[in-house]
């Protein structure tokens, strides 16, 4: 084993460790408790991994997470453009962005659900509006700091508008873009799980409550298992992306 | 040898076929800074080294700049091959003292990323590759194609900028200190390359510079820019062979002359240096 692992997985090991002495002694005074015990959540794991149903909640899941931020992405990054090529338009919307971005997502829940009604809709809403600010932010940030020898290269070229747009511009914010997509996941990641306890009747968050409801709490704990495994597995691919693109760079 | 010239053309140089590029009368000033420099004009034919001289802030670089027709003059004409330049031709190449290479893409691919643009002859893939293997062979650059700009050195990756120039097949290379960020060894190095491949591509050149050493080195005629607003003080053309190390007397006389032509030009114009 890497000498780099040891450390890391000493840590999940502690982690679980707390993890099985606190349901022991909880559930000396609350016997429910031993329900939520690690032994019951993995058995419980390796019952639901071969579950399709469940693989249906996770697929279901993630298919938002591409959709909000496929959404986020077409919202955030011409705009995040414009922001930083118009001085107008930055001044005219910077307060505005500031203010929006500041709301949890999850305060449009109500609202979201009367205009787009019960289903899908709004939760893919909740999330692009949750995914487009880091997205825009970091657009705007990298067309700041473009080159501008870059863009000299291009007028010597006779480069036309739009092939300075996409041979130059665009190419040269990815890295930007990439750090913006990578904290857009983490953030659609922990607003998925709330968006998907109203109004859906499929994904990990309605998992949770469904779970709940029929009382199978070692099920409920191993799907919290499998979000925590899911999002972290987001962000390592996203993390990947960006240094694969950083690496020629 | 050494003869002080003319410091404009002769009339009509501008519609002669061994003109690549003439200027008239040209002055730019900024709105806010004021004139840069004024009532310039000059010719450089074809296969000609022309070295444009002065210290910092003469407006040899916005001269350039004009000249190639990223900026616009106040005032002036300037005509390349002939036809009045409206934007930077597609028979003309920029280095700058950057490399400014763009990291996304290989030495290949910056190397050929001056070619396929919409403004200039269109060329056939094949073609486009041929151009550009040349061009980095010329270079040194062989080998390398595969190589990310930030694996190249400083001097590296300022010949992949020259090989990008060159892939263009311009008629006239326009270089602004292309070599001024690099240590002395390499500065050498480059000088004797960009001397080299422009005789093969046979290329004019206009270099900016503010290294007399470098002017004496590789150019075919120097013109030395001074005063406030700039304009050309003197200029001359070279006769000396090349390699110009093998004649330290003659490239010690042309250095002294320049020197006294530098104070005599900063002394002379030194009233208008004075903001009104």
């Amino acid at each position: 084993m890497p000498a780099t692992l040891i450390l890391p997985l000493l840590g999940l090991a502690l982690a679980a460790a707390l993890w099985a002495a606190a349901t022991l002694l909880l559930a000396n005074e609350t016997p429910i408790l031993a329900n939520f015990a690690p032994a019951e959540a993995f058995r419980a794991l390796s019952r639901l991994a071969v579950d399709p149903v469940m693989w249906d909640h996770v697929g279901v899941s993630l298919q938002r997470v591409a959709i909000g931020l496929a959404a986020a992405l077409a919202i955030g990054v011409p705009a995040g453009i414009l922001t930083g090529v118009s001085r107008v338009f930055a001044q005219t919307t910077t307060p505005l962005f500031q203010f929006l971005r500041m709301i949890s997502p999850l305060s449009w829940m109500p609202i979201a659900v009367m205009v787009l009604g019960v289903g899908d809709a709004p939760v893919y809403f909740l999330l692009a509006f949750a995914a487009v600010w880091p997205i825009l932010l970091n657009t705007a940030a990298g067309v700041a700091q473009l080159d501008r020898n870059w863009l000299m290269l291009a007028r010597s070229l006779s480069a036309t508008r739009a092939e300075t747009l996409f041979r130059v511009v665009l190419p040269g914010i990815v890295a930007h873009i990439l750090s913006g997509v990578r904290l857009a996941i983490g953030i659609i990641w922990i607003i998925l799980v709330p968006a998907e306890m109203l109004g859906v009747s499929a994904g990990l968050g309605y998992f949770i409550l469904d779970a709940r409801d029929r009382l199978a709490y070692p099920e409920l704990m191993a799907a919290i298992l499998v979000i925590g495994a899911l999002g972290f597995l987001l962000d390592y691919g996203a993390r990947w992306l960006y240094q694969h693109w950083l690496h020629k760079g | 040898m050494n003869a002080p010239q003319p410091l404009a053309p002769p009339p009509g140089t501008d519609a002669a076929p061994e003109t690549v590029l003439g200027a008239e009368r040209l002055s730019f000033a900024y709105a806010r800074s004021g004139p840069v420099f004024a009532d310039v004009s000059l010719g450089i034919r074809r296969r000609e080294i022309v070295c444009l001289l002065g210290g910092s802030g003469c407006g040899k670089s916005t001269l350039l700049r004009v000249l190639a027709g990223l900026e616009t003059a106040a005032a002036g004409t300037v005509r390349f091959l002939g036809q009045p330049l409206t934007r930077p031709h597609p028979r003309s190449a920029l280095v700058f003292q950057q490399a400014s290479l763009l990291p996304w893409l290989n030495v290949f691919d910056n190397a050929g990323f001056g070619l396929g643009f919409k403004h200039q002859p269109a060329i056939d893939a094949a073609a486009r590759k041929a151009r550009v293997r040349e061009a980095l062979a010329a270079v040194g650059l062989a080998g390398r194609e595969h190589a990310w700009p930030a694996e190249l050195s400083g001097g590296q990756a300022q010949r992949v900028a020259l090989a990008r120039a060159l892939a263009r097949e311009p008629e006239l290379l326009f270089a602004d200190e292309p070599f001024s960020a690099l240590d002395a060894i390499t500065r050498a190095e480059m000088q004797a390359l960009l001397v080299d491949v422009v005789h093969r591509w046979q290329a004019a050149v206009l270099l900016v510079t503010h290294d007399i050493d470098e002017a004496i080195l590789v150019a075919d005629r120097i013109l030395l820019m001074a005063g406030k607003p700039g304009h050309i003080h003197r200029a001359w053309t070279l006769s000396i062979p090349h390699p110009r190390e093998d004649h330290p007397e003659a490239v010690t006389a042309l250095r002294l002359q320049i020197l006294s032509a530098l104070r005599a030009g900063n002394a002379a114009t030194a009233p208008h240096a004075i903001p009104s």
